[in-house]
């Protein structure tokens, strides 16, 4: 900055003193205006546990932020109007030397904040068993009762348990399977409400990413691998469903809706589902964490088939040497 | 050169240029198959029936992909099988499908979509017997299906379903020969226009990694769309 002095010049301001007021009273209305007034309609809602933690966890990083970027843009704005180059002062500014003090402040306080972030970040994580992301097949972060193994997901829910929703991504659609009440496969997801979901995410296909908003959750589904996510709904109602992974021609299709419902009505949908689906049900392969119909035991396989090959078109993955012409 | 040859030649190459890629713009990227309109003479919503007609094949000899799998569509004005998937009906009526099977049997790779959903009675006619769910893995019985996910219907499309018709299916497309199920089923054409994509969920696209490439994604083949206008 540069200190001027002359007849004309009337004495330096004290330009820190003017800079911290400035900030604090502009760094507390943003906090303040994130906190109470934009952070109640901050993404992605409150309709989860997840979500509301999700919600939460981005308040506090824009809290945190909000500080830095007004100091930034302050001082930008305070260096353009006060220290701007005036008509006829054609003087050289003083030479800049380094002020170890001001840059001590300034990585202490920086580094300050990136760690706390990060501790801040870890516990979340720990605190929301993984924040609604996709933790693959063996997760870190598990609620209480949580259950990783097909033979144990087969079990008929209990109370105390999350309730095992397995995600199967396929072009273009999504569908679920329920292994904890009867192993039906269905188009529409249903969830309850008050009750640990674990999602176990997996494809038949290629890459796809299983989106349920406003429950919070978001994980990969990958051909082959288990991706486990979990989320506690807190609110009825319906939620959207969407692959947020480019898949193919039908992508930007590839959207629905889902349900939280209460445990009783829930588990009457699961009952009547379980119904409705068991002429299907049964033409399923066993229940397993990853989806691979070619575990379809041989002797289901129809003569006819037997001699004609199923490989490729035939829900069969091609060897290693990919792609190749049957 | 004079200045008016000048002008004249740089306006000539300008336009050219222009011819160019409007050239470049209708022909390779704009052109696409026809659509097929069911919707003449019909009013929307009125609970009209409509008859349209598709046939699948194991190839497609008509395309410069002869070697993929292909739906056809008949042109209700002139009766000839079009190289298209795309099709408009009037909204709010009752469509009446028939799909002709001329392509042999694979399995799902989902067993879930050998059910049927959507239909009148959740039930189609396979050569005139009503079937509500086909099993892909246990006989030979499914080619292709024919899918609008967003209206929940799902038509697994049936295959002849033995090994000696399995080894002679028609050659040449579209078909008009050869061992081949007749499949007949009902649905109501949503209410609201719009276009709504259809696709088969057998991993068909012989020649692709896991089967799910090639005419799968490319309109014309193994996808579509089904226009709805009101």
């Amino acid at each position: 900055m540069a200190a001027k002095s002359g007849p004309n010049v009337g004495p330096e301001p004290n330009h820190a003193i003017r800079l911290g007021v400035s900030w604090l009273v502009l760094a507390v209305a943003a906090d303040l205006l994130i906190w109470f007034v934009w952070g109640p309609h901050l993404p992605p809602g409150g309709m989860a546990s997840q979500a509301d933690g999700q919600r939460f966890d981005i308040k506090v990083m824009a809290v945190m932020a909000a500080p830095v970027v007004v100091f930034v843009l302050l001082y930008f704005a305070y260096g353009l109007v006060v220290w701007r180059h005036r008509e006829g002062d054609d003087e050289d500014g003083p030479p800049i030397h380094g002020n170890a003090r001001v840059q001590t402040t300034w990585i202490t306080v920086t580094s300050v904040i990136v760690l706390s972030l990060f501790g801040f970040g870890t516990y979340e994580l720990y605190n929301s068993y993984g924040a609604g992301a996709g933790e693959g097949p063996a997760p870190i972060y598990n609620p209480p009762g949580a259950e990783l193994t097909a033979a144990q997901q087969v079990a008929p829910w209990s109370p105390g348990k999350p309730v095992v929703v397995q995600v199967i991504g396929q072009q273009w659609r999504f569908t679920f399977r329920y292994p904890q009440f009867g192993g039906f496969e269905t188009t529409f997801l249903a969830v309850p409400d008050n009750q640990w979901v674990q999602f176990d995410v997996t494809s038949i296909d290629v890459i796809h990413s299983f989106w349920a908003y406003q429950l919070g959750v978001k994980a990969d589904a990958n051909p082959g691998v288990d991706n486990v996510a979990y989320t506690k709904p807190t609110h009825l109602g319906r939620f959207t469903v969407r692959c947020a992974e480019l898949c193919g021609l039908w992508h930007g299709a590839m959207f629905d809706y889902g349900r939280v419902m209460t445990l009783p009505n829930f588990q009457a949908w699961a009952s009547a589902s379980n119904t409705q689906f068991a002429s299907v049900t049964k033409l399923l392969p066993p229940y397993a964490t990853t989806y691979d119909p070619t575990v379809i035991p041989l002797f289901k396989l129809s003569p006819v088939l037997k001699a004609l090959g199923v490989l490729g078109a035939g829900g069969g993955y091609y060897p290693p040497n990919d792609p190749t012409q049957p | 050169m004079s200045l008016p040859v000048r002008v004249g030649t740089l306006i000539v190459a300008f336009l050219a240029v222009v011819g160019g890629v409007i050239f470049v713009v209708i022909h390779y990227l704009l052109a696409g198959p026809p659509t097929v309109d069911y919707s003449a003479g019909v009013t929307p919503n009125s609970g009209q029936t409509v008859n349209i007609m598709l046939q699948e094949d194991a190839q497609n000899t008509v395309s410069n992909h002869p070697d993929w799998v292909s739906y056809f569509i008949k042109d209700p004005k002139t009766g000839v099988w079009e190289h298209t998937t795309l099709f408009k009906v009037p909204a709010g009526s009752t469509i009446n499908v028939t799909i002709l099977g001329y392509d042999g049997c694979t399995p799902l790779r989902n067993p879930f979509w050998g059910r049927v959903t959507g239909t009148a009675g959740d039930v189609e006619n396979v050569n005139g017997k009503p079937v509500s769910t086909l099993d892909s893995w246990g006989s030979c019985s499914v080619a292709h299906t024919w899918s609008i996910p967003s209206i929940g219907l799902n038509v697994p499309v049936a295959s002849p379903p033995t090994l000696k018709e399995n080894n002679n299916l028609c050659a040449t497309s579209p078909c008009t020969s050869g061992p081949h199920t007749t499949v007949t089923f009902s649905f109501k054409s949503p209410t609201l226009p719009g276009d709504y994509f259809w696709q088969c969920r057998v991993p068909c696209g012989l020649g692709y990694v896991d089967g799910f490439g090639g005419p799968m994604q490319t309109i014309g083949f193994m996808t579509g769309e089904m226009e709805v206008v009101s």
